[in-house]
């Protein structure tokens, strides 16, 4: 990393040499992740890195097309693990497993992430400049179901699916045996039932 | 442990068979294979070319970028027409058909213009292929005009910005020269729609190199460059022979390596008293051997062609 270290504060900045899948940038004020990185050089002339980058606030994917050799600023952006406890209606709250530490996210940064939130899971938090800009929900949760038709009894064999509602509010598609209060395995990524769990 | 190569052997084996074939065209056709050093005490002044500096008993070396300014003192000594196959450097330059270290054939040609330096081109291309090969050529003027209707001759740089930022969503065109703009476009929009082997000639004067200005055309250098599927493979030139006209280059690629806050390049006195003793009437070309071969091979990265990569 090239430093450019301001008194009191962490001004630094990245070549396009540097440039990698993950590296945090700061792209027109918003903090952004690098996709993927491409060096263009037709001849002898200009070269240029293409870049595809996620705007972390947004979640927006963008092109951005720089000079080679131009220094872009760093965004400070951690991920780091957390445990979730609750929600008080405006805001998801978690806490640093190690120090304790609090954080509070509102429903911009945790998106989608509600869905598959439940105390005492561990989660993956985004912080931009120390406050939560993200929620990774773990790959895999196991819920409860609060609600769904009723089951068929002994059809366990025919492959067809029902809608069910979980105890966070995601509806996933399930098999048809499966009843009120019995959990299930689900994979955030794809939101897909992948097994009941015996409780 | 990774120990193993990255290029399969029978790749191995095909860089082989077309090294072979080189040596063997330019055998039978009166050039002279030549051998000059990796590291010379100066380098490229070409501002979008950096080098990489090495320390050797105390002393500040250059890996070269390519052979260029040594062959020349060899053909100002008399060697008649000469090639080279060897390695080049080019610091930074790292991606699918980047490394910083590259093979590099190189060939000057001593009473040949530029036009018939690409058909040589053709004929050792031809040679080296497994299967029939097709050229076309089209001055960078025409490119411009056929792929993006744009008359670079009377374009002014705020339309060619305007052009930039609606092709290239994402580019900040003003921060581009107007070299730089053609670039841009050349690079992002025009060399994805290029297919075969294409001939790319009488570029711009702004971006001569070390090309002379055409006799018939001020506003063009007698340069091409050959591109396969918009992949460029080769660069060459009707050779600047004026040792004035190149000192006042190497002195305008200073002030443009000032102007990007980049290190400036002490002139190579030796190559300017070279041409100064005399240099015929000549043209040369550098071909990508790395490139070439993922092409005659029909691979997409160099990871493919590369024996090992860090």
């Amino acid at each position: 990393m090239i430093g450019v270290f301001l008194s009191g504060t962490t001004m630094a900045s990245y070549s396009t040499n540097e440039f990698r899948g993950g590296l945090k940038i700061m792209i027109d004020g918003d903090p952004c992740s690098i996709i993927e990185n491409e060096f263009v050089k037709p001849g002898k002339g200009q070269a240029f890195n293409r870049v595809k980058i996620r705007n972390l606030k947004t979640g927006r994917v963008l092109d951005k097309t720089f000079k080679s050799g131009e220094s872009v600023e760093a965004a400070d952006v951690i991920d780091t693990g957390m445990q979730y406890l609750y929600n008080d209606g405006e805001f998801w709250h978690f806490m640093d497993p190690e120090t304790y530490e609090q954080q509070a996210a509102d429903a911009n940064a945790v998106g989608d992430a509600h869905l598959w939130l439940k105390a005492q899971d561990n989660c993956e938090v985004t912080l931009y400049n120390g406050s939560p800009i993200g929620v990774t929900p773990p790959n895999f949760v196991e819920l409860d179901i609060t609600d769904t038709d009723p089951g068929l009894k002994g059809d366990t064999a025919q492959g067809g699916t029902k809608p069910a509602t979980l105890e966070t509010g995601a509806v996933v598609k399930v098999p048809l045996f499966l009843e009120i209060g019995e959990q299930v395995r689900v994979d955030t990524r794809s939101g897909e039932y992948m097994s009941r769990v015996k409780k | 442990m990774s120990w193993q190569p990255r290029a399969e052997l029978s790749v191995i084996r095909e860089r082989a068979r077309v090294y072979r074939q080189i040596r063997t065209f330019f055998n039978t056709r009166g050039c002279l294979e030549v051998d000059t050093p990796l590291l010379m005490p100066t380098t490229n002044s070409d501002v979008n070319i950096a080098s990489s500096e090495v320390l050797i008993a105390d002393r500040r070396l250059y890996l070269q970028t390519s052979p260029e300014f040594a062959m020349k003192r060899l053909l100002a000594a008399g060697s008649g027409s000469i090639f080279q196959i060897g390695h080049a450097f080019r610091e930074g330059e790292r991606g699918r058909l980047h490394n910083p270290e590259f093979s590099l054939l190189e060939w000057y040609r001593i009473g040949y213009g530029y036009r018939q330096l690409m058909d040589e081109m053709e004929l050792l291309i031809t040679s080296l292929s497994l299967r029939q090969c097709e050229f076309s050529r089209v001055s960078y003027r025409a490119l411009f005009r056929q792929a993006l209707n744009l008359g670079i001759d009377e374009i002014t740089l705020d339309e060619l910005r305007a052009e930039c930022a609606r092709l290239v969503p994402g580019s900040e065109p003003a921060a581009l020269d107007f070299d730089q703009c053609l670039d841009l476009l050349l690079g992002m929009v025009i060399a994805p729609t290029m297919r075969g082997y294409q001939f790319v000639y009488d570029y711009p004067v702004s971006q001569a190199a070390l090309a002379r200005v055409s006799a018939h055309d001020a506003s063009v250098a007698e340069r091409f460059e050959l591109f396969f599927d918009g992949i460029e493979l080769a660069n060459g030139f009707s050779e600047l022979t004026d040792a004035a006209q190149q000192r006042a280059r190497f002195e305008a690629d200073n002030r443009a390596r000032e102007r990007s806050g980049l290190p400036c390049h002490a002139i190579d006195e030796q190559l300017l008293a070279a041409l100064q003793a005399g240099l015929e009437d000549c043209a040369g070309v550098a071909l990508g051997l790395d490139r070439l071969l993922m092409v005659l091979l029909d691979l997409d990265s160099l990871d493919q062609v590369l024996t090992f990569r860090d």
